[in-house]
């Protein structure tokens, strides 16, 4: 009985100080650290660009602009006033008629166009409107013979301020899709990694004996396969769906946490409230659940924060090759490679990806190292 | 020390067991075939490939033809590159993966071991602070980054070096760059750790009393410990540059074997996947010996017996 009393006071102590609780004083740390802070501030507005960019974005992430393929970055609205000409005499190239005069001006063009022989016919603005330079077009005057007529059309202005890919998309609204889809595959894949490693390591940790020697020497035998070639294997054998990417990359990477789960387990173990839940008969099932996992979470976190990256890594190095999402959805991985193909005409189709693809993981990491340093209950 | 590699040797077999195992097994239970075209064979046809191939007979045969085969040294005929042998293919492009992999093993040990004890003999100096940003971004950035990247700056916009083939030197310098990298940042990194620690020990402290140059100090008792754990690296370290390779090959149009990796995995190419994942089996057990062989060499505390 007077063992169940001692604690007592320490609880009161420890309530008596509020806001001191491990968080707390982690927060504080966090705070400190202005590589982290800055990390974390990046983060979230590429988190909200990847969920909101998309919605907001003025192109959508797949539509195709033929008239503007590879066009460099620009904060200019495209067509430019000297493409504006050319593109009209394209668009009106198979409505068989002269191009008398191409005025510009007022947001919009002016077109005079003559015929020998036929009539000219009205409906010959729709080779404008197809085009994607021009909307609104109509017959402003035809002459009396129907030999000349005056067409309007309107400019309409697009804006493509990282440029345009191999096939005239806008390249800023696939790097926004791209940053949801990298960033979702980095949380759904570590979950995946987290459910199985935390539940294989608190379970190896806490039965302990033979079972633990099984479980942990089959963790060392997969550790030393060459994991990577296995995941290229089932992606590509087994389709290429963005599910199986979780599973597959969720699969490789939950060996680490299994280990230091396994650890932590092993010491939590002998504590005296694991050992109380133990006599009063809780099951071992509810002990691992209800005492050992949450007991793990503080040091689970940290390895979680640098697992992010890893995770996103892989699924950049699997779509780089051509293994991963699939067209016309698209990630940070497939863009760069198909920068690197591009690169000779169109550097700029490379330099976005792999800019935005460095800034997302240098924040991960850095964040990662200020949560662990902040954590870290060994140089508090 | 001779027994002990031997057992080391012989230890690995289960592991590479395991993982051909793994892999025959896995390919052959997923849907598709080498002779699935977008244009069907007629029937008489498919039956004859699949009889040539020996693909008509159970699982479980197939399989056992297959072990007993590589064990006699043959790893069976591609399905894709007609009148080849898998050991062909890969025997011409094996060459230029591992010199391109050894390559940028030496460079990424000697830079990053340069890097490290540099940035630990001047803690918390300017050259600290430069090695330890280097490192970082090294980590940081894939080598998916920086291959195509490197290729842009160096061989498009300045062409100082040639983007693509194999055979120059000058034809290397990219790729080994590209390769080795991440691997020198890592490297720095272990090194540097490890040296600060290395240099407060007692042994070195032993070797400055009895007034040896500061040279020798460091590079032959100091740098002698704080190369272990960079050691230790070199197994997952030689993992890491086979999977590199591939993307390094395809940046730079390499004639290595990491495009029948993928190539081969794409169109079912059952036996040329199989070789691919026999070497890098092979490699990764080796390297992990090796590592193990080394350590004893370089800390006499560690002994096998």
């Amino acid at each position: 009985m007077t063992d169940l009393a001692n604690p007592a006071p320490e609880i009161a102590a420890g309530e008596g100080t509020a806001g001191r609780s491990l968080w707390a004083v982690a927060m504080m740390r966090l705070r400190r650290n202005r590589a982290a802070m800055a990390s974390l501030v990046v983060l979230v507005l590429m988190a909200l660009a990847g969920i909101f960019g998309p919605m907001v974005a003025p192109h959508d992430y797949s539509e195709v602009y033929p008239e503007f393929v590879k066009v460099p970055p620009s904060l200019a609205p495209y067509p430019q006033q000297d493409q504006i000409v050319p593109a009209a005499e394209e668009a009106l190239a198979r409505a068989r008629v002269e191009i008398a005069s191409i005025e510009v001006g007022g947001g919009g063009v002016t077109i005079m166009v003559t015929s020998e022989s036929r009539e000219i016919d009205p409906r010959i603005t729709r080779y404008l409107d197809r085009s994607d330079v021009f909307s609104g077009s109509e017959m402003v005057e035809v002459s009396g013979d129907g030999l000349s007529a005056t067409m309007r059309a309107d400019v309409r202005e697009l804006y493509f301020i990282a440029g345009t890919d191999a096939n005239g998309r806008d390249l800023f609204s696939r790097i926004l899709i791209s940053l949801r889809i990298s960033l979702m595959i980095g949380a759904l894949a570590t979950g995946v990694a987290l459910v199985i490693g935390v539940l294989y390591g608190a379970t190896a940790g806490f039965v302990g004996g033979r079972l633990d020697n099984v479980m942990m020497r089959v963790v060392d035998i997969l550790y030393s396969l060459p994991f990577v070639f296995f995941v290229i294997l089932l992606v590509v054998f087994f389709g290429r769906n963005v599910v199986l990417m979780f599973i597959a990359v969720g699969a490789v990477e939950w060996l680490d946490m299994a280990r230091i789960v396994r650890g932590q387990t092993l010491s939590l173990r002998r504590r005296e409230f694991v050992q109380a839940a133990e006599s009063l008969g809780v099951r071992s099932r509810d002990i691992v659940r209800r005492h050992i996992i949450p007991n793990t979470l503080g040091t689970v976190i940290i390895y979680m924060t640098l697992m992010i990256p890893k995770v996103i890594l892989l699924e950049s190095f699997l779509s780089f090759l051509g293994l991963g999402v699939q067209e016309p959805l698209t990630s940070l991985g497939v863009l760069i490679a198909e920068g690197a193909k591009n690169m000779r005409n169109a550097p700029f189709m490379l330099f976005w990806p792999a800019a935005t693809m460095t800034v997302l993981l240098f924040a991960l990491n850095f964040l990662g190292d200020g949560l662990r340093d902040a954590l870290d209950p060994k140089d508090r | 020390m001779l027994s002990y590699a031997l057992r080391r040797l012989l230890g690995a077999i289960p592991t590479i067991f395991i993982i051909i195992t793994a892999a025959f097994f896995m390919m052959r239970i997923a849907p598709g075939g080498p002779f699935d075209q977008e244009r069907t064979l007629e029937a008489t046809v498919m039956e004859n490939l699949n009889a040539t191939f020996g693909l008509d007979r159970p699982l479980w045969q197939q399989y056992g033809m297959y072990l007993g085969n590589l064990l006699r040294g043959d790893m069976g005929p591609s399905f894709i590159y007609r009148d080849m042998r898998v050991q062909e293919i890969l025997g011409e492009g094996l060459p230029v993966s591992v010199q391109l992999g050894l390559t940028a093993l030496v460079l990424a040990l000697a830079v990053g071991a340069l890097l490290g004890t540099l940035a630990a003999l001047r803690q918390n100096s300017s050259t600290d602070y430069a090695v330890i940003a280097v490192a970082t971004f090294g980590i940081t950035v894939p080598n998916f980054v920086v291959a195509p990247v490197l290729s842009l700056v160096f061989a498009v916009m300045l062409s100082w070096l040639p983007a693509q083939g194999w055979g120059e030197a000058r034809q290397m310098v990219l790729p080994v760059i590209a390769l080795a990298l991440p691997q020198v940042a890592i490297v720095a990194r272990l090194v540097r750790g490890a040296m600060i620690e290395a240099l407060r020990s007692d042994h070195v402290r032993t070797a400055r009393a009895y007034g040896l140059p500061a040279r020798m100090v460091v590079l032959k008792h100091a740098l002698r410990a704080a190369i272990l754990p960079a050691v230790s690296y070199l197994g997952p370290a030689a993992a890491a540059l086979l999977t590199g390779s591939i993307v390094v090959e395809q940046v730079f149009n390499l004639p290595g074997i990491g495009r029948y990796f993928v190539q081969g995995a794409l169109n079912r190419d059952y036996t040329l996947v199989m070789g691919t994942v026999v070497i890098v089996a092979v490699f990764v057990v080796v390297f992990n010996l090796i590592v193990d062989l080394l350590y004893a060499l370089l800390d006499p505390r560690v002994r096998y017996d």
